[in-house]
């Protein structure tokens, strides 16, 4: 009996400081859930969430303290996809964030460029260049479709255009050629 | 086996010939558009060149309405797909949209021009003697006669020389095993032009820097081996073989034309080049050779115009641009039940909504369909899991598997069962007991896989500049506090300077006092 107790506690006392060294000597600095989140969102960082940027919010997620259906550009795929993750219900996407747009992108009227480089500050991405009282443009393969830019530009010449897309060639599914009747061997 | 083994193992291509997993054996309808001697139909009344001729990069339009363009002038200049040239001589009367033949569903810029009938050549630039050019100089040539793959893909060819080059390839196979029912067009081609698509194969040879070419044809095609090493004879090359190879769909497929003359499989997302080969259409080289030796570039080429719903079906030398209408009229017109107008082949061909669209560089097949041939008897009904379509898959894929995650978008997953290698062959629809239209699920799946695959590329982007940036912001933020410091620091030590000073000055005076006391004593 005695020899039995002793020994259990040995044991745990044992494993107890394995752990308490393991916990030290293999701490890992960043979150890995707050990774794997981030990897799922969009990155427009365009903080409609309510987090300055998609990497902040993930680690609201991740910590709890935010909710899974706070993010307008990802849509009803983000949230499925969060939900697959986490091992929760999907959940319609919270309005008071914004609703599910088709990806757009920002363009500069250059007429209207006055220069401030306000936008430019705006940016999370840094896509838009340009230098005080010259006209500034946006790259607009960097760009994510934020919105960021327009409420601090003074003269609003800058517009959200969907880009040219080109329809998938799923277009044609369902269209089917329908000659197999006459190839039959 | 490891690359380096499979690129060795490749140069015996062509010597044994061996087989591909799945395909079918299907009814040919070839020898109906094969009576006739291929001819150019009549001038049309106006021509429409598209500016975008396969998926990729549009050409940019050089000219403007009202301009007069000669035959072979730059209509369209491009960086990274291949150049327009202008059909016939005549005057450009708009640009504008027109539905792509080739790419159900899209739009893209055209040139439309109505043609003068006097057929003025722009003045062209041949190569004398292209054994003396260099392999970068035919490439050139390739590019600026606008030479894009004829087999359907359109991809531009000095692209494809450049990457094979660069891969030191050492075999160019010329495919002119033309698998898809009813298509006749690279046979007609071959048996009228076999010393082009020789002289073709020579200078695309060179221009790759292979050893060897292997031309490879249908074990069907009669009179065409003949003719093909009659002309390879004739030009003394002991470096071209012909090949014969059994007719199975789809062998005309590059991988699966790969995988019948070497034995080895091209790897998955990999090109034949990995394995040290380089594959061109037989047509492709045709042009190639009239680009390189006349100077011509790539306005015309040969169409099948076929089908039970065409009075005389037969093969055309079409100038692109031209309307389907207009090659059908040359053939006879349509009969009476014509229901359908397909372009390419009734296996992976598109059907097209209007006979105005024009011919491209990558229409090898007009196919007029009757309401017979596209019964509607076949209804579709659930999958029953036979694992029909698994044995006929060439590309060894488990369609019913992937048709189960593409309905239920599971992208993911179908990624991993390699839905991206479907080669949209459209075997598995032919055996399929419920009649699912598979191969165009698959081919929307894979159009979804590539734009999430894109969207994944410009997050992950766009994270990496979110995170510079706010690297950069925190520095800059750093730098300004450190700034902040150092004045503050500088500024202290100027009021302790100004301090030491006064206090050295009264010192010097407390000084000159008690110094001085003595002397006034």
């Amino acid at each position: 009996m005695l020899t039995a107790t002793t020994m259990l506690t040995l044991l745990g006392l044992l494993s107890g400081l394995g752990l308490g060294f393991a916990a030290i000597r293999f701490r890992v600095d960043s979150d890995p859930l707050t990774d794997r989140i981030d990897a799922l969102l969009p990155q427009t960082q365009c903080a409609q969430c309510g987090y300055p940027g998609c990497r902040p919010y993930a680690a609201a997620v991740a910590a709890g303290d935010a909710d899974i259906n706070q993010c307008p550009p990802g849509g009803a795929d983000t949230v499925r996809a969060l939900a697959d993750l986490l091992g929760r219900e999907p959940i319609p996407l919270n309005p008071e964030n914004g609703s599910e747009k088709p990806l757009r992108a920002a363009v500069i009227d250059e007429q209207r460029c006055i220069g401030c480089t306000l936008c430019i500050q705006a940016c999370p991405v840094d896509a838009i260049v340009g230098a005080a009282r010259l006209m500034h443009t946006v790259i607009t393969a960097e760009c994510t479709g934020c919105d960021l830019c327009l409420p601090p530009c003074p003269v609003d010449c800058i517009d959200m255009v969907e880009p040219e897309t080109r329809p998938s060639a799923g277009a044609a599914a369902g269209l089917f050629t329908g000659a197999t009747a006459a190839l039959s061997p | 086996m490891n690359d380096t083994e499979a690129f060795e193992l490749a140069r015996e291509a062509g010597l044994r010939t061996h087989h591909f997993y799945g395909g079918l054996h299907l009814r040919h309808h070839k020898k109906i558009s094969c009576r006739t001697r291929v001819e150019r139909p009549p001038l049309p009344e106006q021509l429409t060149v598209p500016l975008n001729q396969y998926a990729g990069e549009t050409a940019e339009a050089v000219v403007r309405p009202g301009d007069r363009v000669l035959k072979g002038e730059v209509i369209g200049r491009c960086q990274s797909c291949a150049a327009a040239h202008a059909p016939v001589s005549g005057t450009v009367e708009a640009l504008r949209e027109v539905p792509s033949a080739t790419q159900p569903g899209i739009q893209t810029p055209a040139v439309v021009i109505r043609p003068d009938g006097r057929e003025q050549w722009v003045p062209r630039e041949a190569i004398a003697d292209w054994r003396a050019a260099s392999p970068r100089q035919l490439i050139e040539r390739i590019r600026s006669g606008g030479i894009a793959g004829l087999g359907g893909a359109v991809f531009p060819s000095h692209i494809k020389a450049a990457a094979a080059r660069e891969r030191r390839v050492h075999t160019l196979i010329l495919n002119g095993a033309e698998c898809e029912p009813y298509i006749s067009c690279d046979e007609m081609l071959m048996r009228e032009q076999p010393a082009n698509i020789v002289l073709g194969a020579r200078i695309l040879r060179r221009a790759v820097g292979a050893e060897r070419v292997v031309i490879a044809i249908e074990d069907q095609m009669g009179a065409v081996q003949a003719a093909l090493e009659e002309a390879v004879n004739a030009a003394r090359c002991e470096s071209i073989t012909v090949v014969r190879v059994s007719t199975i769909y789809p062998e005309g497929g590059e991988r699966q034309l790969i995988q019948v003359l070497t034995g080895l499989e091209v790897p998955a997302g990999g090109l034949p080049a990995d394995i040290g080969l380089v594959c061109y259409n037989v047509a492709t080289a045709a042009a190639a050779a009239a680009a390189v030796t006349q100077g011509t570039p790539l306005i015309e080429r040969y169409v099948t115009v076929t089908g039970s719903g065409v009075a005389e079906p037969r093969n055309l030398l079409a100038l692109v641009g031209t309307p389907l209408a207009h090659l059908v009229e040359a053939c006879g017109g349509y009969l009476p039940g014509a229901a359908r107008l397909v372009v390419g082949g009734p296996m992976m061909g598109f059907p097209v909504a209007s006979d105005a669209v024009p011919v491209t560089k990558g229409v090898n097949c007009v196919l007029v369909l009757t309401s017979q041939d596209i019964s509607t008897s076949q209804t579709e009904m659930p999958c029953i899991r036979c694992g029909e379509c698994a044995r006929v898959c060439p590309a060894r894929l488990l369609p019913q598997q992937l048709h189960l995650q593409v309905t239920n978008r599971l992208w993911d997953q179908a990624r991993d069962y390699g839905l991206s290698a479907c080669i949209e062959c459209g075997c598995c629809d032919f055996v399929c007991p419920s009649h699912i239209p598979l191969a165009s699920r698959f081919r929307e799946g894979k159009t979804e896989l590539r734009n999430r695959a894109g969207k994944a590329r410009a997050a992950a982007r766009a994270r990496q500049r979110f995170e510079s940036r706010e690297a950069r912001l925190a520095r800059e933020e750093r730098e300004r506090a450190e700034g902040l410091a150092r004045r503050r620091e500088q500024m202290r030590d100027r009021t302790q300077r100004q301090k030491d000073v006064q206090a050295a000055i009264e010192r010097a005076g407390r000084r000159r006092q008690t110094d001085g006391e003595p002397d006034d004593t």
